[in-house]
């Protein structure tokens, strides 16, 4: 069965091969059935690997299968090899699960767009980079899909290319995207400089030989690693492209800008948690980076007005909990959580999407109201999904984010403030979601009378996925429930031999006392359900009950809005410190330096020379009394010299 | 007595040029359907070569050497490693498409235009095998002279500035390289008292640490210009834009690698310790040109003049990966060599086809071609990406074994370089987003065809290269290796030399495996 392992990643590849030399040649229905079928068969095979690794012995959990070798140089050996262990087998499966659902929605979604086969080509190339991101046994290969699907997102932001925001879009996320991967190399440049090996088992289990634990070229290597996944991943501060990216299409923001592509960053963390471990103090820039994105993020999702960008804030937010959990060392939390809110989030970009169906491809919040009525398969489900994320228990949200908190605050690795940071974004998160809620489906129908006149429900190739979507969005986090609750933790335990090497989750001084941790534990949890719900309360009474009192507060603190609103300006700031300068500095090096400098000392001694020619030409006149001259005045000049010299 | 293949490959266009020569001007079709004959079968001469090549061979492969004048004691010596291996193949594949690219765009002059190119290609070809300095000497001024022609008959607007600044550049160095070249002829003769431009017996002459500074300078200053390294680039952007679009493809794809060869071929093997005492300088000049050419490409307004300057950016990691000295850098730089003749062969090539159409280059006249012409903005897509390095296309495997070399050597460049790499993201998506996408502003580009068979075809071999070496490098890898080994076994003399230890190194001898004596003690099996 492992010798198939190659195979996941490669079925969408032979999809994408074939739709695209096909392209409009083929019917449509024909490119939806190769995009789909080939991302359901690798589900399926994934499914079939995830079980016969589950009947190893959790230490034989570890296959890898060598297909050839791909740069050989000197030294350097790096293989197209893959690895499958518990934490990738995890990630295949949501790939390829939510992968396929997303596609399946995508034969509805994409139904009318002229660009049908492109869509499709695109969207399997991305599965395959995906795939391929987390098989892969060494950190090159891990980059190619790093890179592919980072092409795939630039790709499909831009999808709708004759837009020019569109277009900007896309440019500006591969751009950011390209920062980031500068740290990502310079990182793995470093381990091979030191380790002499890109393998990540080498690399993990020969670190510690290599390193001094807290030492400042592992801290570098940490750090450098993970800029390349704040540009992936969308933290700060390189967090600037991912709102933007809501210029594709929807069912691309649900699976490449939520459920995938932006955890590749925190997957990589989990990837590598033996070298981090090592390096305490990038292990806190993680933390803190992600507390404050989390919080920041939070903070600009509760004023937007468009659908999309709440939803895309609210995953550079959720990001900001994976990354506070790797950053607690608690690196099975983080991976829990990528999982869940990968259902949630997508069924709640895909609900978007039916709401942007149903509206005529209106977004703006401010123009809905009332669509509960008209939309009774996307409602519920979207409600599911924002339960989820609020964290309401029960559902897998609740799970996943409550151990994140626990962890930060409970950690060796954690600190109270980082548990404040988390918690107050719980509460932010539950208000801002509701207020989507509220102001989408809720109150009065604020659209004109032609888009009241379409509304309807989306077709069942787009309602089954959302269905299927809520349903692992309740029961998503059930795998994973606390201690507290009486029964195992399967999913950590499922982590444990990827984690175990580097001595996995440290649990904090705190609990070696013993006996107060439970109750420390149920005090946290009933505090952040409290506060949840509290949050759940404003929202209802200031976007459905008074929304009198929404805009006075509004105008109370319009400074803040204005702020929120325009998110803090990061996009101007940069403009204005870093693009600008870099593009004008271009100028004038080219017209300056270039032109004038340079060019202009090699024209230059073209000229001299010329100039200095045209004189010597004044002497060969041809007159052969100037000769005579001229010999007549040289003879006397010798003479002059030789008798007073 | 073995057949003498690289002669054939050498000189086989001749023959072209020959049968030419018989054809009236005015049969346009029978001279092109001859120089298309020729080039394609000289480049089945070199796939041949490429499959006779021992991979595994040590030293010089197809090696020839017969006395040619003999009084001053001039040989014919060739002979070829994988570096020029790789390097002829890319010369034969560049001549055929770019014979192929001309077919319609070449309308004056047809016939002189056609025996350029082949005599083009026996110039190139004949440097990437010559072993004799002498002999190298010829073929590279025998290049010359059609390149000269190419771009001041056939060119731009400005053709005549161009092709006479591209001369003189070349010039001013290769008169430096002759006085050098002379130097080297008369030491030896003193040294060893025979006269001789062979390549192998001059470097096994010591050549004292003073004269051996000049000498390279002279040597590095005629292969920087060619490169071109900053500051010596000036040329390169006006020879590009005025060149046909089949001038700027051999410019960039081959001759510009002329530079680079003559840095490994002749500068670090013969001069190791002044290869040493120059490497910081030439390292740094490297990195300026990789982000100075990167930064000055982004603002460009012309296609042809972006593209120029983005060659100096990744000649420039061409060079600053030789210049690592270690077998990741240099391995990368050679790749790195093929990489740039095709990735920015097919943009030129590219460029080209929509000039055809256009008959403009300037970036703000397009827009909006993605949808008029879906087939060409996939190509010019794929051909972007490998520019810009992507992971699984030619170009990664080169930079990142470059940059990977570098950081093992120094830090600091190496992260300087890398910047280079988000940089190329820039200039190149920003380019390409102007032409391609966004709404068809211009109402003469509404009606564009999209591309044609014979346009396919040629990009079709590049875009499987392009693919070939990014997912696959291990064919040209392995015969670049040996060839590495042995150039680096110079330097790590010199090195230990520096270092004052006491390790007998024999000289390397083509063929044997021997035993290196590092100074740390170990023992380390070259092949």
């Amino acid at each position: 069965m492992f010798d198939y392992i190659f195979l996941v990643p490669l079925i969408p590849l032979a999809g994408f091969i074939f739709n695209g030399l096909m392209i409009g040649r083929v019917p449509r229905p024909l490119i939806s059935f190769i995009g789909c079928l080939t991302v359901g068969l690798s589900f399926l095979l994934s499914v079939l690997l995830f079980f016969n690794l589950k009947n190893l012995p959790p230490e034989a959990r570890f296959i890898e299968q060598v297909l050839f070798s791909w740069i050989p140089a000197g030294s350097f050996q790096v293989d197209i090899a893959f690895l499958l262990d518990p934490l990738s087998a995890v990630m295949i499966l949501v790939v390829s699960g939510v992968g396929f659902l997303i596609h399946v929605y995508s034969v509805g979604y994409m139904h009318h767009d002229p660009g049908y086969g492109r869509y499709f080509c695109f969207l399997n190339l991305f599965t395959f980079s995906m795939l391929t991101l987390v098989l892969a046994n060494n950190f090159l290969l891990m980059f190619v899909g790093w890179e592919g699907v980072g092409l795939c997102s630039y790709l499909l932001i831009g999808f709708w290319f004759e837009k020019k925001s569109a277009s900007d879009a896309g440019k500006k996320a591969f751009i950011v995207n390209r920062i980031g991967d500068f740290g990502f190399l310079l990182g793995m440049f470093l381990i091979f400089w030191q380790v002499g090996s890109l393998h990540f088992a080498t690399v993990m289990k020969t670190a510690p030989t290599v390193f001094v634990a807290g030492g400042g070229l592992i801290t570098a290597a940490c750090i450098l690693l993970f800029v390349g996944a704040t540009g992936k991943s969308a933290q700060i501060p390189l967090y600037v492209w991912l709102p933007d990216a809501m210029e594709g299409p929807t069912p691309v923001s649900a699976l490449i800008h939520a459920a995938t592509m932006v955890t590749a960053g925190v997957y990589m963390i989990a990837r590598t948690n033996a070298l981090y471990v090592m390096a305490p103090d990038a292990l806190l820039v993680v933390a803190i980076v992600g507390a404050v994105t989390a919080f920041f993020a939070a903070t600009i999702g509760l004023a937007q007005n468009d659908i999309k960008r709440v939803l895309a804030y609210s995953t550079v937010s959720q990001l900001g909990y994976m990354f506070l959990a790797c950053g607690v060392a608690a690196f099975s939390a983080g991976i829990f959580h990528l999982m869940t809110h990968a259902f949630f989030k997508a069924l709640l970009f895909l609900g978007a999407g039916s709401v942007i169906h149903a509206m005529s491809a209106e977004q703006d919040m401010r123009k809905m109201g009332g669509l509960k009525k008209y939309l009774p398969i996307t409602y519920p489900t979207m409600l599911i999904a924002t339960l989820a994320i609020a964290g309401i228990p029960g559902l897998s949200g609740f799970f996943s984010k409550d151990e994140i908190l626990w962890k930060s605050f409970s950690s060796m690795n954690g600190h109270l403030v980082l548990w404040v940071i988390g918690f107050v974004t719980a509460g932010l998160t539950a208000f801002y979601m509701f207020r989507l809620i509220y102001l989408t489906f809720h109150g009065k129908e604020r659209m004109d009378e032609k888009t009241r006149h379409h509304l309807h429900e989306s077709p069942r190739t787009m309602t089954v996925p959302l269905i299927f979507l809520a349903i692992f969005s309740v029961i998503g986090g059930w795998v994973g429930m606390p201690h507290i609750f009486g029964v195992a933790n399967y999913f950590e335990h499922w982590l444990e031999p990827v984690m175990a090497h580097g001595g996995g989750e440290v649990e904090g001084p705190m609990l070696a006392a013993g006996g107060g941790d439970t109750g420390t534990e149920v005090l946290l949890m009933v505090v952040s359900v409290v506060l949840v719900l509290v949050a759940i309360f404003a929202a209802r009474y200031y976007y459905l009950k008074n929304t009198q009192a929404a805009t006075s507060l509004r105008e109370k603190l319009s400074g803040v809005h204005k702020l929120l609103l325009n998110k803090y300006y990061v996009d101007e700031i940069y403009g204005a410190v870093i693009v600008r300068p870099v593009v004008y500095g271009s100028i004038f090096l080219w017209k300056v330096v270039d032109v004038v400098i340079i060019d202009g000392f090699a024209n230059g001694m073209a000229t001299i020379i010329r100039d200095i020619s045209e004189l010597l030409k004044n002497i060969q006149t041809g007159q052969v009394r100037r000769y005579a001259t001229l010999f007549v005045v040289g003879v006397l000049i010798l003479i002059a010299y030789f008798t007073f010299g | 007595m073995v057949f003498d293949w690289l002669t054939l490959v050498i000189f086989f266009p001749l023959v072209g040029v020959l049968i030419m020569l018989f054809i009236p001007s005015k049969n346009h079709d029978t001279l092109k359907g001859v120089s298309l004959i020729i080039a394609f079968i000289t480049m089945l001469i070199s796939f041949g070569i490429y499959y006779m090549f021992d991979t595994l061979g040590n030293g010089m492969q197809f090696e020839i050497n017969e006395t040619w004048i003999v009084s001053l004691g001039i040989n014919y010596h060739l002979g070829i490693d994988g570096i020029s291996l790789l390097l002829i193949v890319l010369t034969t594949i560049l001549t055929v498409l770019c014979i192929l690219s001309s077919w319609n765009s070449v309308t004056v002059n047809v016939k002189g235009y056609y025996i350029s190119m082949l005599f083009l290609s026996t110039g190139m070809i004949g440097v990437f095998c010559a072993l004799d300095l002498f002999l190298f000497y010829v073929f590279w001024e025998v290049m010359l002279i059609p390149m000269y022609f190419i771009i001041g008959v056939w060119g731009g607007p400005r053709k005549i500035y161009a092709a006479i600044k591209f001369v003189l550049f070349t010039m001013f160095g290769s008169l430096l390289m002759l006085v050098a070249l002379l130097y080297l002829y008369f030491e030896y003769a003193r040294f060893s008292g025979e006269y001789t431009f062979d390549l192998f017996k001059i470097m096994d002459m010591p050549i004292a640490y003073q004269p051996q500074l000049l000498i390279f300078g002279a040597f590095a200053l005629a292969f920087a210009i060619k490169v071109p390294l900053f500051p010596f680039h000036t040329w390169l952007p006006d020879a590009h834009v005025q060149a046909p679009t089949a001038g700027s493809v051999i410019l960039a794809g081959v001759l510009l690698k002329m530079g680079t060869y003559g840095f490994v071929r002749i500068c670090l093997p013969l001069f190791p310790e002044a290869t040493l005492a120059y490497l910081p300088y030439i390292s740094i000049l490297a990195v300026i040109a990789i982000i100075y050419g990167a930064l000055v490409s982004m603002v460009q307004k012309d296609v042809k003049s972006l593209v120029a300057f983005s060659s100096v950016s990744h000649m420039g990691f061409v060079m600053l990966g030789m210049f690592a000295l270690n077998m990741e850098g240099l391995e990368g730089s050679v790749i790195q060599m093929i990489n740039h003749g095709i990735s920015t062969g097919a943009l030129f090539l590219i460029v080209g086809m929509i000039y055809e159409r256009r008959h403009t280059r300037l970036i703000e006249d397009f827009g909006g071609i993605a949808r008029v012409m879906p087939t060409f903005s996939a190509f010019f897509m794929i051909v972007v990406l490998s520019s810009i390095g992507l992971p699984f296309t030619n170009g990664f495997v080169g930079e990142f074994l470059i940059l990977l070399g570098t950081f093992k050597t120094n830090v600091t460049l190496a992260v300087l370089a890398t910047s280079g790499v988000v940089l190329a993201a820039c200039y190149m998506l920003w380019m390409y987003q102007r032409v391609i996408f966004g709404k068809v502003t211009n109402p003469e580009n509404e009606n564009l065809k999209d591309l044609t068979p014979r346009e396919k075809l040629i990009l079709v071999p590049l875009v499987l290269l392009i693919f070939w070496i990014g997912i696959y490098p291990k064919p040209f890898l392995e015969r670049i290796e040996p060839a590495v080994k042995q150039i680096l076994v110079h330097i790590d003399n010199a090195r230990l030399a520096d270092n004052g230890s006491e390790t007998i190194i024999e000289k390397t001898v083509a063929g044997e495996t021997e035993t290196v004596d590092v100074a740390f003690g170990e023992k380390e099996e070259i092949k």
